[in-house]
């Protein structure tokens, strides 16, 4: 078990750089997830870590000490890959048991035919068998030892590189969309799995995938990646709540977060559609901004019902989606005629968006993300609290 | 049912019928030509062979006598026959392990090259497609006791001349440097096929899982994971090697002294030369079954070993 | 500062691995692979050049017994033309591309569609004729070729361009290879074309077999090298030179200058090799691909 950093990792295939110096410091037994679309350069940077991809510049850095030269398997790394790569012409058990052998066995020890001769291999192997054994039972595979891979589901596949990745002890497990080759009901499943055994063995995970729930729900922290850097690195519930840029706040959250164009007002407010909004940005007048706001920060209601401290916004029913314990709700903004907003409610139990055409859409300003004109997040955005009349609400203290 | 009502129905048969009906006929149609061919060229010869076999046939006499299996005695208690089955095996067992051996070797040291792979590829390929009859030619000279350069440059190092195609005791490792050779190029290509369908991502798996050095690779991944390719090439080969015949034909003619007498030579001789067409035929039968015997321990005995 | 981090219970330590160190490995490693590859190929390509170049030396140099690679007088001209006037070198030449031609055509219309018809159509006998055709995998031409000398010797076809290329009119490699092309063939498109109105003959030369292109053109390969420089066969069948196919021709041309004429003799193998030896060297990949089929039974 141990920490790993990344000191201005880079990595560039001929003149086409995929890694741009990535800094990134994995605490101790963390389970951290690089997450992004594909081509975002995550596989590489997981590869660079195992070494199986040299970096162009940078170092990395396991406990402490550079292993930047050193080959993979003296890394003390294990690597899980998506499509499992167990080897086909062993049984479960000599998959699971090859990287012991490797390690403390010979040449001479292991040549087909030598073997027999050999004292080392018959002092060593019961102890190789045991841990075999032991590992195997802790992921209830034991049953399976003798199978070919080729005579396996997806799942037990999938143990069985866990199981070979951990009777290695490693540094940390490195994960490389473990996942995606599974059918939607058995990666849940599995997801509790990993997670569960992380819990167990405390020790470091480096996960990487293209789906965010993946991300959101095993990880300590999440960092997203894109073009080959990191845009947010945080707790899952960061990255929900603050996501740094329009990017990240994009990829975050099913359905994806509204985002509406807007500007500096001359007060210096958010002007959304003509209105202003009471949220305080302290940019010049007239810069263009983007407002997102979640689908499940958004209600639709009756047009004309009151909506103390709340903005509003009108539109027309577009069409709504029955997921059974909640609705996804699509609306067309009447005004200016710019786009479709989604909402995210509850069941309906007043059939509002069953019958209703025209309706309104309810939000807080203190529940929006302001987005400059790169898709920055504007930090220093602030919802003046205008109810208690006691000052200015920073935007940071709503999203805890 | 009347024949008009008959008539009425067949005319109008469902469309699934009258499918199944058009798919026969093509069928039968179109595996027509291909069956007589076959009929003409393997089966109907292959049974006169076997009349053949059991009768002292000669080409152009008169009459011919029914031996049954004294064709069979006479080649098995033949020295001239015996020699040349003793020849063969002793061919294809210098060719086997080379040419699988070596087209083994080739293919994994250029597997991993990028650059240079295309032209190693090309020279190691050239030999299959030239023309044997041609090159053998050229190996005679080359390997001429006084105007050869190989025995050139054995002079120059200071050893005796060696007389590579008169001497017997030479003349099959010879012709089978000659066999392997030719062969290389070919299993080098199934080689390197199979190769490229083993996985990248094994090869990764078993770096991290401490295979250090490329005989740890070779040992762990590739030789197994190449189990199915190694035994087709070893069967092609043996069975290629088995019927050696252009070689002698051209350079050697069964000499020196039936030396290098292999057995289809010693069945061309029979046949079309000495027109002992009823012993050619038994000759013919007895290298038909070790063709098969080959063929077969394919199918059934490597097969099953060797498929994940 | 490279450190190693042992495994628990590593059989040996080992060893950290510098720029330096490993650079010269891998330097050492490229030295011996390349060595051993440039080894081979000499052998390789030793009567090649061999061939070559004695086609263009002199007598007089040939049979020097202190040998040179490089000719020191020209005498190329003289030599292939010797060559050719002695033997109708290019006729044999032509004749190969005549039989290797026709037997390549035949055998793919022969092939096509009963192949089509073992994957795809149900036909009574369907089973016994795909046992056959793997019958007749496992038996070589010079099993039937006995049998067969003696029926065209009776009908007095011997010495004839349809003697050398009966035989192999049927390629059952090439069913059994087009089958396994053909099964994987969608059967929708068929079902289609069929509701479309096709009769199976169009379907079979207009649909599917521009798809299996591949496996023809490398198929194609395979027939036309095989065929080209078959010596067995035509041995037996053809006595007259002028039909002699290249390996024949180059068999009689070496018996009529048995031992003397080099120069001539290397010309003579130059000219005959070289047909297919250029074809490979443009058609490389095709080649290669044609070869490689033959793994995929």
């Amino acid at each position: 078990m141990a920490k790993v950093e990344l000191r201005s990792v880079g990595k560039s295939f001929g003149d086409v750089p995929v890694l741009a110096g990535i800094d990134l410091d994995i605490a101790d037994g963390e389970f951290l997830t690089l997450v992004g679309a594909s081509g975002c350069g995550k596989s590489t940077l997981l590869r660079i870590i195992a070494g199986l991809e040299v970096q162009s510049s940078g170092s990395v850095l396991i406990d402490g000490a550079p292993v930047d030269h050193l080959r993979p398997h003296e890394r003390r790394v294990a690597m899980v890959f998506q499509s499992y790569a167990l080897y086909p012409h062993m049984r479960v058990f000599g998959n699971i048991a090859l990287p012991l052998v490797m390690s403390r066995l010979g040449l001479f020890d292991r040549l087909p035919l030598l073997r027999a001769l050999s004292l080392r291999r018959r002092r060593v192997m019961p102890e190789i068998a045991r841990e075999v054994h032991a590992v195997a039972a802790q992921l209830q595979i034991d049953a399976l030892l003798e199978r070919r891979p080729s005579q396996l589901s997806g799942g037990q596949r999938q143990r069985v590189a866990l199981g070979r990745a951990m009777v290695r002890q490693p540094a940390a497990f490195l994960m490389d969309e473990p996942l995606s080759n599974l059918d939607a009901k058995l990666r849940v499943h599995m997801r509790t799995e990993l997670a569960d055994l992380h819990a167990r063995l405390g020790a470091t995970f480096i996960y990487v995938t293209h789906d965010q729930i993946e991300a959101m729900t095993m990880s300590n922290r999440v960092a997203m990646m894109d073009n080959g850097a990191i845009l947010q690195l945080g707790r899952p519930g960061d990255l929900y709540a603050r996501p740094a840029s329009v990017k990240v706040a994009q990829f975050i959250g099913t359905p994806a977060i509204n985002l509406l164009p807007a500007r500096v007002s001359a007060q210096h407010s958010v002007e959304l559609f003509g209105a202003e909004l009471p949220i305080r940005v302290p940019r010049p007048v007239g810069a263009a901004l983007t407002l997102g706001i979640r689908p499940e920060a958004i209600t639709p209601a009756q047009l004309g019902a009151p909506a103390a401290g709340r903005h509003v916004l009108v539109g027309r029913l577009h069409r709504s989606e029955n997921l059974g314990a909640e609705y996804i709700v699509h609306v067309d903004l009447a005004q200016p005629a710019s786009g479709v907003v989604i909402c995210k409610i509850a069941a309906d139990p007043e059939s509002l968006v069953d019958g209703a055409r025209d309706l309104a859409l309810v939000f807080s300003p203190a529940a929006c993300h302001v987005f400059d004109a790169e898709g920055h997040r504007i930090a220093d955005a602030e919802v003046p609290n205008i109810a208690s009349g006691v000052g200015a609400v920073s935007m940071s203290a709503v999203h805890p | 049912m009347t024949a008009a009502a008959a008539v009425a129905t067949s005319a109008t048969l469902p469309p699934r019928n009258r499918q199944q009906l058009i798919e026969r006929l093509a069928g039968c149609g179109f595996a027509f030509p291909a069956f007589a061919l076959l009929l003409l060229i393997d089966i109907i010869p292959l049974a006169v062979l076997l009349y053949l076999s059991f009768t002292d046939y000669q080409l152009g006499a008169l009459d011919t006598h029914f031996l049954g299996l004294d064709n069979f005695a006479k080649a098995l208690a033949d020295p001239v026959f015996r020699r040349s089955i003793t020849n063969t095996f002793v061919y294809v067992a210098i060719v086997l392990p080379l040419a699988v051996g070596l087209g083994l070797l080739i293919a994994v040291l250029l597997h991993g090259r990028k650059r240079t792979r295309s032209f190693y590829e090309v020279v190691y390929f050239l030999p299959v497609t030239s023309t044997l009859i041609a090159m053998a030619t050229v190996w005679q000279f080359l390997l001429h006791p006084s105007l050869g350069p190989i025995n050139g440059m054995l002079r120059t190092v200071g050893v005796h001349e060696i007389a590579f195609l008169s001497e017997p005791a030479y003349v099959l490792p010879t012709l089978a440097a000659i066999g392997i050779w030719h062969l290389v190029g070919f299993n080098m290509v199934l080689f390197l096929a199979g190769l490229s369908a083993i996985p990248r991502d094994l090869y990764e798996a078993a770096e991290i899982d401490g295979c250090r050095g490329g005989i740890d690779r070779f040992l762990t991944i590739t030789w197994p994971l190449l189990g199915p390719t190694t035994m087709f090439v070893i069967v092609t080969t043996s069975i290629t090697a088995f019927k050696v015949f252009d070689t002698v034909a051209v350079m050697t003619r069964g000499g020196p002294m039936g030396s290098s007498e292999v057995l289809l030579y010693a069945i061309y001789l029979e046949g079309y030369q000495y027109f002992h067409m009823g012993y050619a035929a038994a000759l013919t039968l007895v290298f038909l079954v070790f063709v098969l015997l080959f063929s077969i321990l394919q199918t059934f005995v490597l097969d099953r070993r060797v498929h994940y | 500062m490279a450190t190693s981090l042992p495994l628990p219970g590593q059989a040996h330590r080992v060893r950290p691995v510098t720029p330096a160190s490993a650079l010269a490995r891998r330097m050492l490693t490229l030295l011996i692979v390349h060595g051993v590859l440039i080894a081979g190929a000499m052998f390789i390509l030793l009567p090649f050049v061999w061939m070559v170049v004695t086609s263009i030396k002199s007598p007089p140099e040939i049979f020097a017994v202190d040998f040179s690679l490089w000719p020191k007088h020209f005498n190329g001209v003289e030599n292939y033309g010797n060559a050719l006037s002695k033997v109708p070198l290019l006729r044999f030449a032509l004749n190969g591309v005549i039989v290797c031609g026709v037997i390549l055509v035949v055998q793919v219309l022969v092939a096509v569609p009963c192949a089509y018809a073992l994957a795809k159509l149900r036909f009574p006998g369907r089973t016994t004729m795909f046992a056959l055709v793997l019958l007749g995998l496992c038996i070589p031409i010079q099993v039937p070729a006995l049998p067969l000398y003696m029926g065209l010797a009776r009908l007095g076809l011997l010495n004839t361009y349809f003697a050398i290329m009966m035989p192999f009119f049927l390629s059952v490699f090439a069913i059994f290879l087009f089958r396994q092309f053909f099964r994987s063939y969608p059967d929708e498109i068929i079902h289609a074309a069929r509701l479309d109105g096709m009769s199976e003959f169009e379907i079979v030369w207009r649909i599917v077999v521009p798809s299996a292109w591949p496996a023809i053109a490398a198929f194609s390969v395979f027939s036309l090298v095989a065929h080209w420089n078959d010596l067995y066969w035509p041995l037996i069948v053809i006595s007259d030179t002028h039909l002699a196919t290249p390996p024949l021709g180059m068999m009689f041309f070496a018996d009529a200058e048995s031992g003397s004429n080099y120069g001539a003799l290397t010309a003579a193998a130059t000219v005959l090799t070289a047909p297919l030896v250029i074809a490979f060297l443009i058609a490389r990949r095709r080649f290669i691909q044609g070869i490689t089929m033959t793994g995929i039974k």
